[in-house]
């Protein structure tokens, strides 16, 4: 019989391996899924992880990583801060769509503006847009103790509506003959958010995405913001007796990762969607609770994980032409990496103990 | 225009829409006190739905797909009890990949099963009775699952609160270790519990995909889930209460969608937020009152519990 032994201390070894272990069971498990649905397992695992970037298309797909990699990366490091502190943020697609209609909002106002200073602008807009939605969950836990998991979901299909509203009547492009949906960026130059290095992907929201990573590990290894957070979440006791304040620790936690989190949507309404239109939405900010965990919450993992996720974005995408794969199956693929991560999160806090007789 | 709205008809609707939740947020009711936080009952609804959505087009019987919901829930569920009660991980987490997991996973399974109707539910029919004006589209016209819900609040009610399983139950949620020093099997208890909760569940989206929609389409559930789970603090944590909850939240929606029928001048997008506005008001009328709130909630709630520790 197992026996699990409680470690005293997370091993560092296993907290480090398991992404690596729950990637290879995924890609093991993802095979079985795949080869019950009638596909060929192996060319499905490699057009999903392999050939986007040294396939065929690679010239094409390559730069589709960072296009995808970066709201992802930027909305997963705000969320890290707050799952570091034990501040539940779960809606951070609600938060990403306000960044978006905000930013595009006041873009959209200015039109036809030509000035260097709009996009800036707009970015602003976006990242307040992030946080005011998310200060709504904040102010509702600080004040009334609300839960925030709950509060910040439901703003996500608040935030949805609030989209479609905006694409049928506040926004809606004054010339596009009635269809619904905003202007297109792409046309509007001051405000198109375009590739800053052609044949790169890389555009500002990248950038944004870089800084974060920087930003949040200068945070936590360096500012007392930082390690206050880390106190909070691993010692909430302790922490209140050093004089942290759980509700300014809830507020910032929330306001940073509501912040990121709208300009994400600003960049990528700007940049690769380029207009705002009812079907906006395309789930980053769900996918971002993985990248966050995948990351083990430590600011240069999430880079990895977010690289690794927008690779199954785009290989999933791929593997949609290639091999008639339902669009789907790569949700359910990345649900199942995370499962696999928590189940072999096990490793990192216990030992695994062969019990011999009576148990303990 | 307002006018044109029935009353009666509005509360025959209003079960009708309220069952879904009624039945998931029953389930999540036992499993939190157990002391488990399931945060994967989007998830579990949803992969309900589609798994009867499936079986009830396949065999033809609207009760194979009703089974069949029940089961996929559990077994959905089962995973969250493996890695949250065995390998000790965190409840929340689990929870939400759960979530993400049935949402992509019932899209996957529902390819090919879009735009087909499934086979109708009986209604009840008690002639006369059903005849009655009023009373009767009001309670005796329903199909079975709207009784199934109300007697499994009655039943939850009574389990937890007069049986003796469920005291051992409320005191697994309460205190894992002294229930545990009691000699009570802690882990077996709880995942006992969190199938329960899975099943209850599937059978509610089932009900979404079968009676009330009835129809396939991905991400169907929109949040009925989440609202389960909201309704289960709002109550907090009493299946009277959960009843209440189920039946305001249903009215909410009922009456949005009325009133979009009706041509009411607010667009259809801002009526359509009503149900979520009115959870989170709900959520934070109840919680503001911090005594009450805590009174009821398990003590036990979302901690893990290791045998050794």
């Amino acid at each position: 019989m197992l026996r699990l032994e409680r470690r005293p201390t997370p091993s560092r070894l296993w907290t480090a391996a398991t992404p690596v272990l729950a990637v290879i069971a995924t890609m093991i498990a993802g095979g079985l899924l795949f080869a019950l649905l009638g596909k060929p397992p192996v060319e499905a695992i490699r057009t999903i992880f392999w050939d986007p970037l040294f396939g065929q298309y690679a010239s094409y797909s390559r730069p589709q990583l960072l296009v995808k990699a970066g709201p992802l990366i930027l909305i997963a490091i705000g969320l890290s801060l707050g799952f570091r502190a034990q501040v539940w943020n779960i809606g951070a697609e609600g938060q990403y769509i306000m960044g978006a209609l905000f930013g595009a909002a006041v873009g959209l106002a200015a039109y036809p503006a030509d000035s260097v200073l709009l996009l800036p602008a707009m970015a602003v807009a976006g990242a307040c847009g992030g946080f005011l939605w998310a200060m709504i969950p904040a102010i509702l836990k600080t004040r009334f103790n609300t839960n925030e998991i709950l509060v910040s979901l439901m703003l996500v299909y608040v935030a949805q509506h609030m989209m479609s509203a905006a694409s049928f009547g506040l926004l809606r492009n004054p010339e596009g003959m009635g269809f619904p949906g905003s202007r297109n960026f792409q046309q509007y130059p001051a405000a198109f958010n375009g590739e800053l290095i052609p044949g790169t992907g890389m555009h500002w929201g990248v950038v944004a995405a870089f800084c974060a990573v920087i930003g949040a590990y200068v945070l936590l290894s360096r500012h007392i913001l930082g390690f206050q957070i880390r106190v909070a979440g691993e010692a909430p006791r302790a922490a209140r007796f050093a004089g942290v304040s759980p509700a300014l620790l809830t507020s910032v936690c929330l306001g940073i990762s509501g912040a990121l989190a709208g300009l994400a949507g600003l960049f990528e309404v700007t940049g690769p969607a380029g207009q705002i239109t009812t079907d906006f939405a395309s789930g980053y900010g769900f996918t971002a609770i993985i990248v966050a965990f995948l990351g083990r919450l430590n600011p240069f993992g999430i880079l990895l994980a977010g690289l690794l996720m927008a690779l199954t974005y785009i290989g999933g995408e791929l593997a949609q032409l290639m091999l008639n794969l339902p669009a789907a199956a790569i949700q359910a693929f990345q649900g199942m990496l995370l499962f696999f991560l928590l189940a072999f999160d096990v490793l990192a806090n216990f030992r695994l103990r062969l019990a011999k007789g009576a148990r303990a | 225009m307002i006018g044109s709205i029935d009353p009666i008809l509005l509360i025959a609707s209003l079960m009708v829409a309220s069952t879904p939740i009624l039945l998931a947020a029953l389930g999540e009711l036992v499993v939190e006190k157990a002391g488990v936080l399931n945060l994967g009952v989007e998830g579990m609804m949803i992969t309900g739905a589609i798994a009867g959505f499936i079986a009830a087009v396949e065999t033809g019987s609207p009760f194979a797909g009703f089974v069949a919901a029940a089961a996929a829930g559990a077994a959905l569920s089962l995973i969250f009890a493996l890695l949250t009660q065995f390998l000790l991980s965190n409840q929340v987490a689990t929870g939400l990949a759960l979530t993400l997991f049935g949402i992509g996973f019932s899209a996957l399974i529902g390819q090919g099963y879009t735009g087909i109707r499934p086979p109708a539910t009986p209604r009840l029919d008690l002639g006369p009775l059903s005849d009655l004006p009023v009373i009767g589209p009001i309670l005796f016209r329903h199909d079975p699952m709207v009784y199934v819900s109300l007697a499994l609040v009655v039943a939850v009610g009574l389990f937890l609160r007069r049986s003796r399983a469920g005291l051992i139950l409320r005191a697994v949620g309460e205190s894992h270790d002294a229930a545990h020093a009691l000699g009570y099997k802690v882990v077996r208890i709880r995942i006992l519990a969190i199938l329960f909760g899975g099943a209850c569940a599937g059978l509610g989206g089932a009900y979404l995909s079968l009676v009330r929609v009835p129809q396939w389409t991905e991400g169907m559930t929109a949040g009925a889930g989440w609202i389960a789970l909201a309704i289960v603090v709002f109550a907090s944590w009493r299946p009277g209460r959960v009843l209440a909850g189920a039946y305001l939240f249903g009215g909410v929606t009922v009456l949005q969608l009325n009133l979009q029928a009706a041509g009411v001048a607010i667009p259809v997008q801002y009526l359509s937020m009503a149900p979520y506005l009115i959870t989170i008001l709900v959520l934070v009328v109840i919680s503001a009152d911090r005594s009450r709130a805590a009174l009821n909630a398990p003590a036990a709630l979302g901690k893990s519990f290791h045998a050794s520790s």
